[in-house]
């Protein structure tokens, strides 16, 4: 039980999350981009093309959807045109690995940390409950106030308010978990694991439903199809719980297992010992 | 595998923990480094630019879509 051992076991579990949340994404969210992506380009999404021009269509005699995006400070550097094609293929695997590999490292050593000191819990017990904390603080309650938006949706004005309201929303929700989990650890002693649990979930439930009414809401959605709306950000959900569950099942298991080798190592040296 | 931290007891060996001295340097380094790539992947030549250019935001630009990431 080293960080090593726990970093090696979670940028493993993040690499199966990684080709899992892609086959995920490629087949139940691909579909809806690519309608969201149609719709924007007949002309007939919410978002107009803005007067300047900021959003570049690219080649649609050569390349078909060729979705590209020059924002407002396309003017700073040139702009790279990636095909349709590889967005949906090669660029959606390459997010998919990437944020698998560091999200499976990042939980592997959090899951590190707390092993041992989450009450009775035995290590591959609490490396799923930090798994599930951390979807639920990372994934699902920024996505409750800040779904996910397909293209055409958002306007390339506003993403640096929206960015800094996401990620401010996010760091909030992980903060108030991290100090709900500890309280909770604590006021265990006190109230018993039924009361320091309900306790610790209702004071995070508190927080955040108050920085919900406090972070400003976005709704650019305009009149995009609701219909397409509601897919797209299902599949995103889908995406964002393949992403996490996987993570959780496969490091647990190989917490699990770690663990097992090296109390049977133990009990078999205690044997020896006492021979 | 040379560092286990807590002594077994024989039996009921007891859950070991990882002390927080030995797990900080990893703590930090991969907690940057994982900070940095999803950084690149979510957010890079949207709001912030660190890199000049279009290319990593429209490599990615799905994957920033469908993992719930603010884009456009």
């Amino acid at each position: 039980m080293t960080a090593r051992a726990f970093l090696i076991r979670g940028l493993i579990a993040g690499l199966v999350a990684g080709i899992a949340t892609f086959f995920v994404a490629y087949s139940v969210g691909e579909p809806h981009v690519e309608t969201a992506i149609a719709l924007e380009e007949s002309g007939t999404a919410a978002e107009e093309a803005p007067t300047d021009a900021s959003h570049d269509h690219g080649d649609e005699a050569a390349g078909g959807h060729s979705h590209t995006h020059s924002h407002s400070h396309g003017d700073e550097g040139e702009d790279t045109e990636v095909s349709r094609d590889s967005q949906r293929t090669w660029g959606l695997l390459t997010g998919s690995l990437a944020v698998g590999l560091a999200l499976g490292g990042i939980v592997a050593l959090v899951a590190a940390g707390t092993i041992g000191r989450m009450g009775r819990l035995q290590p591959g017990q609490s490396t799923a409950l930090i798994t599930l904390l951390g979807f639920v603080a990372f994934a699902l309650v920024p996505f409750l106030k800040y779904p996910a938006n397909p293209p055409a949706v958002g306007s390339g004005d506003t993403i640096g308010d929206r960015t800094a309201l996401y990620f401010g929303f996010v760091v909030v929700s992980v903060l108030t978990a991290v100090a709900a989990t500890y309280v909770a650890l604590r006021l265990r002693n006190r109230l018993g694991t039924y009361g320091g649990v309900v306790a610790g979930a209702a004071g995070y439930l508190a927080v955040m439903v108050v920085a919900g009414q406090l972070f400003a809401t976005v709704n650019e959605v305009g009149d995009f199809p609701a219909d397409t709306l509601w897919f797209f950000r299902r599949a995103s959900l889908f995406t964002l719980a393949t992403m996490w569950g996987v993570i959780g099942v496969v490091l647990t298991g190989l917490v699990g297992r770690l663990y097992a080798a090296q109390t049977e190592r133990a009990q078999r040296r205690a044997l020896a010992a006492s021979l | 595998m040379s560092q286990v931290s807590a002594v077994p007891v024989a039996g009921a060996p007891s859950v070991p923990t990882i002390p927080f001295g030995q797990l900080a340097p990893w703590a930090l380094f991969f907690g940057l480094l994982g900070t940095l790539v999803l950084f690149f992947v979510s957010t890079d030549q949207g709001a912030v630019s660190l890199l000049a250019g279009t290319a990593i935001h429209e490599w990615v630009h799905d994957g920033r879509h469908l993992l719930g990431y603010p884009c456009h």
